[in-house]
């Protein structure tokens, strides 16, 4: 990779100057004349059959275009899921309801204030049927919700036999083996690791225009996968996908939710072309908060096997996953992300069940780090539970047990390899910036004055850029929606007649500054100013294939796609610059907004000149075609594997429970950084939500279904006084799986974070001899824990 | 009412909410709607000087007042030092919290001129940020601040090597 102040230095952003002034465009924004306004009819109650729909008063009000149920839909199917284990979502309720906030009717109306007053006057009456919520309940099939699948356990994923074709050992004989020897210590917690709200702070929004005269659709959503969308609605519709154009604008935090796709989005797109006109929904948070996906929900048993010297002989993970009432996009999938970490940053046998259930609650699906973080918070918990059982140091512990820097590749037990890593370089740097020795001598004389103040550590290694092809040997694909290899991503470079260049990518962000990385990428590579160059994105229509952004992937797929572009147009530019200098390609340099003879800065020429030449066409070298653009289509070989160490610092007070985080560190690997800036951003925001998972929030469904936490008064998301500034600070470990050696950051910060502060917390009460607490980490609960070891 | 100095007058229904009068109205998209319950603070702008969630405010409550949204702060085509500090220390990541941010910031600073962390902190309390951490939020807050007392802004947290 070329080596200029461009890549891997420090840009303000380009897309903020139109965010800062209020002018940036989301879905919401657009409205073209006569957008019909739609709003829905939600259930009440978790499970039910309906026995009355009567939609005819609604229909009567003034300005309602259309009330639309199950019948009028029900020929499009049910919605699509790329991993179909488990009952797929009706578009609307289909006869029955299986939790709070299922869509049963839809209007369409001329304003919003309208359709909600229809949504009103739609009459519909249950005969309610016991809710399934606790997850072990639900699995114990007590009370089949879905009959016709005969249990509520969709699927189990273990370690060994997750994908039968690697013929991988089970190492489960193993880690039994080692519970049995004279001098092995078990630890075992039984540990929630709850249902979460993603709250992205823009809800969601979609907006369909079908254009009867062109038999054409276009749909601006705010989406995380543009492309995924327009296969799943020409899919659903019947439509080619040549004729469905879907645009995501500026879309305002996905964190995984808008990375599926909804009901709502194949309905609004279906209602436009039904009635010809303009039709958008923009949900209010009530709808975000109770049918937009959750994440996490799982209950499991952890337990360590190891030395008294602290030496690992294996690890079993035995768990239950909440699925929610229907499977969408990747919902059955999302823990086989969290097995394939399943060992972290150790190297030890594993053994790893996780039984997948339906309950009568919203569908879960990927948010933020998506089976990651419910993994490593397991592993990470039941370590300190050890290094505390034999009394040794969590850091040295851990130290003790890290995969070598010389091991790497490092084959793992479910049959992946590691691509590069240096664990112990990490934590080191991290022991150093946060003078992890005074911290130590910090907390102990606060202690011996009575407070409780406590540290805690936690590591991680997690898997991203998806992904390798493979994956779709195992149903991991976006086959349901008619693209078959779209774990692809793409990169289109093109040097206009001006000099300028346009990239138009396959990706679209949702806040991760795609438009200055990717400038970055080509102005690196070519030489032109940051400033001439304009990036594209999230438009089907417009962009080569790619898929979206999701699992910390766009810059180690898009981004390559767009490396490997921006080499094609300069060795392109080389050879007729050398055709215009009258030198060798091999002796053209890309420098300064040109290209010129090495050695000799005088003998130059433009962009401009060598677009134009490339253009004109007929002063072209021989075997050299006209135009001066290529796209390039990728698809990586394998994941990358990014890592880290966190540290927090925290006090809890003794009287009323309540956990103050005092002080945060992180060291993160993500390999080169094309703008440090935008990673240590990521870290930030991703740390600030697994402290929110520690300390906050909670998606809470009561014994009969209803959800507690149905907006944000009840759902606390971190505020800024919650959060202390943090300290971050990077190792570099390229990875070899692609040329830039970048291995993506947008979800490290949440996969290294919630067990940090609860490591920290349970430190600060062990003088009571509490030994774990539940997240969240609330003043009742953590009060109710210090009674309790005081009793 | 008078919104960013131009004097505006239209009928609406007296159940509109000020933020929707503002949006769908007058197109002024930038004051954005995230929860409705007055708790995430997207919708803020100022009314009379003071940071109102326009997304609890009925459009008729407004009548004769002087409303400023984000489109309004900027002057003559220089922006305030408030977006400034945003853009300069990377204080937004997605966008759509930022236009309630700033008016909430610009708020604080027109009272506090000196704000500390604890301050900044729990002046923009009632504005939620689910892709920064806040971390940066408080930078760009500290560099308007002291671009806004003529003095020189402190560095950046990522400057210097790290």
């Amino acid at each position: 990779m070329a080596t200029t102040s461009v890549m891997g230095g420090v840009v303000k952003r380009r897309e903020d100057p139109a965010l800062i002034q209020g002018l940036g465009k989301y879905t919401d924004d657009f409205a073209p004349v006569g957008t019909l306004r739609v709003a829905f009819l939600r259930s009440p109650v978790a499970r039910a059959r309906i026995t009355r729909l009567d939609t005819s008063r609604a229909k009567e009000i003034p300005g309602v275009v259309a009330v639309y149920t199950h019948d009028d839909v029900a020929h499009l199917g049910p919605l699509l899921a790329q991993v179909p284990v488990g009952k797929l979502r009706p578009l609307l309720a289909a006869g029955e309801v299986n939790h709070v906030g299922e869509a049963i009717a839809m209007v369409v109306a001329e304003d919003r204030y309208i359709a909600q007053d229809a949504v009103e006057a739609i009459e519909v009456d249950f005969d309610e049927l016991p809710a399934v919520i606790d997850l072990r309940k639900a699995a114990s099939d007590e009370v089949v919700i879905h009959e016709e699948l005969g249990s509520n356990v969709l699927h189990t994923w273990t370690y060994h036999g997750y994908w039968e074709a690697l013929g991988l050992e089970d190492q489960t004989p193993q880690v039994d083996e080692a519970m049995q020897r004279e001098d092995a210590v078990v630890v075992s917690l039984d540990m929630v690791n709850q249902r979460l709200i993603p709250v992205a702070i823009e809800p969601r929004s979609v907006l369909a225009e079908y254009e009867p005269g062109y038999g054409r659709l276009t749909v601006h959503s705010s989406t995380q996968v543009p492309h995924a969308l327009a296969g799943a609605i020409a899919t659903q519709l019947e439509m080619s996908i040549r004729d469905v154009r879907v645009v995501a604008p500026e879309v305002g935090g996905g964190f995984g939710c808008k990375l599926n796709v909804y009901n709502d989005e194949i309905l609004v797109a279906w209602a436009s072309r039904e009635l010809g006109r303009p039709v958008k929904w923009t949900e209010t948070r009530r709808e975000a908060a109770g049918a937009t996906i959750h994440g996490r929900g799982w209950v499991a048993t952890a337990t360590l096997v190891g030395t008294r010297d602290g030496q690992f002989l294996g690890y079993k993970l035995e768990g239950i996953a909440d699925m929610g009432a229907y499977s969408q996009n990747f919902t059955v999938a999302i823990p086989l992300l969290g097995l394939w970490i399943a060992s972290g940053q150790y190297k030890m046998p594993v053994s790893w069940t996780v039984d997948c259930v339906v309950t009568n609650t919203m569908t879960t699906d990927a948010y933020r780090g998506a089976g990651r973080p419910e993994a490593i918070y397991y592993l990470e918990r039941i370590i300190d539970a050890y290094a505390r059982e034999i009394g040794m140091d969590p850091i040295e512990v851990r130290e003790k047990n890290f995969w070598q820097p010389e091991e790497f590749p490092a084959t793992l037990g479910c049959g992946f390899a590691l691509d590069s890593g240096d664990y112990a370089a990490a934590t080191q740097r991290l022991k150093e910036i946060a003078d992890y020795e005074g911290l130590k001598r910090r907390r102990d004389e606060a202690r011996a004055e009575g407070r409780l103040v406590g540290i805690g550590v936690g590591s991680y290694v997690e898997v991203c850029g998806f992904g390798p092809a493979v994956l779709a040997d195992i149903g991991f694909s976006w086959s349901a929606y008619g693209l078959p290899s779209s774990f692809n991503g793409s990169g289109l470079v093109r040097v206009n007649p001006d000099g300028t260049a346009t990239v138009i990518i396959g990706t679209g962000p949702s806040g991760q500054g795609h438009q200055t990385a990717w400038a970055q990428i080509v102005s690196d590579g070519l030489g032109i100013p940051l400033d001439d160059i304009r990036v594209h994105h999230g438009d089907s229509a417009t962009s080569p294939m790619g898929i979206g952004t999701f699992g910390s992937r766009s810059l180690a797929v898009d981004g390559t796609a767009t490396f490997a572009a921006t080499e094609a147009v300069r060795e392109k530019a080389a050879k007729i610059a050398a055709k215009l200098l009258e030198a060798a390609p091999e002796d053209i340099v890309f420098a300064d907004g040109g290209a010129h003879v090495a050695g000799s800065p005088d003998r130059g020429v433009d962009w401009k000149a060598i677009a134009q030449a490339a253009y004109q066409g007929h002063t072209l070298p021989e075997g050299v075609d006209s135009g001066l653009e290529e796209t390039i289509i990728h698809t990586p070989g394998n994941a990358t594997w990014p890592f880290g160490t966190h540290l927090a610092m925290v006090e809890v007070d003794p009287d009323t429970g309540d956990v103050e985080l005092l002080e945060y560190y992180a060291v993160d690997d993500c390999g080169n950084q094309v703008n440090p800036m935008i990673v240590n951003g990521q870290v930030h925001g991703g740390i600030a939500q697994g402290v929110g998972q520690a300390l906050f929030e909670d998606a809470y469904y009561d014994q009969d279904g209803n959800l507690l936490t149905g907006s944000l008064v009840d759902y606390p998301i971190p505020t800024a006084a919650d959060l202390p500034s943090f300290q971050l600070s990077h190792t570099v470990t390229p990875t070899p799986v692609n040329p830039m050696g970048v291995k993506g950051i947008g979800e490290a910060g949440t996969i290294g974070s919630a067990h940090t502060v609860v490591n920290a917390v349970v430190d600060a009460l062990e003088p009571l001899g509490v030994k774990h607490v539940d997240m969240p980490l609330r003043p009742r609960k953590v009060w109710a824990a210090i009674q309790e070891a005081r009793a | 009412m008078t919104v960013n100095g131009q004097p505006v007058s239209a009928e609406v229904e007296p159940r509109t909410l000020l933020v929707h009068f503002l949006r769908e109205d007058l197109r002024l998209t930038g004051t954005h709607v995230g929860c409705e319950t007055g708790y995430c603070g997207a919708c803020t702008v100022h009314v009379d000087g003071e940071p109102v969630k326009s997304c609890t405010m009925f459009a008729v409550q407004a009548d004769g007042a002087n409303v400023t949204t984000i489109e309004g702060i900027a002057s003559n085509g220089d922006l305030h030092p408030v977006q400034e500090g945003f853009w300069e220390r990377h204080g937004l990541q997605c966008g759509y919290c930022t236009p309630g941010m700033i008016m909430s910031s610009v708020a604080l600073l027109s009272k506090n001129d000196r704000p500390s962390e604890e301050e900044i902190r729990h002046g923009i309390e009632g504005n939620l940020c689910r892709c920064t951490g806040y971390h940066n939020i408080v930078q760009a807050v500290q560099f308007a601040a002291a671009r806004m007392r003529g003095e020189e802004p402190p560095a950046a947290d990522w400057e210097g090597g790290e």
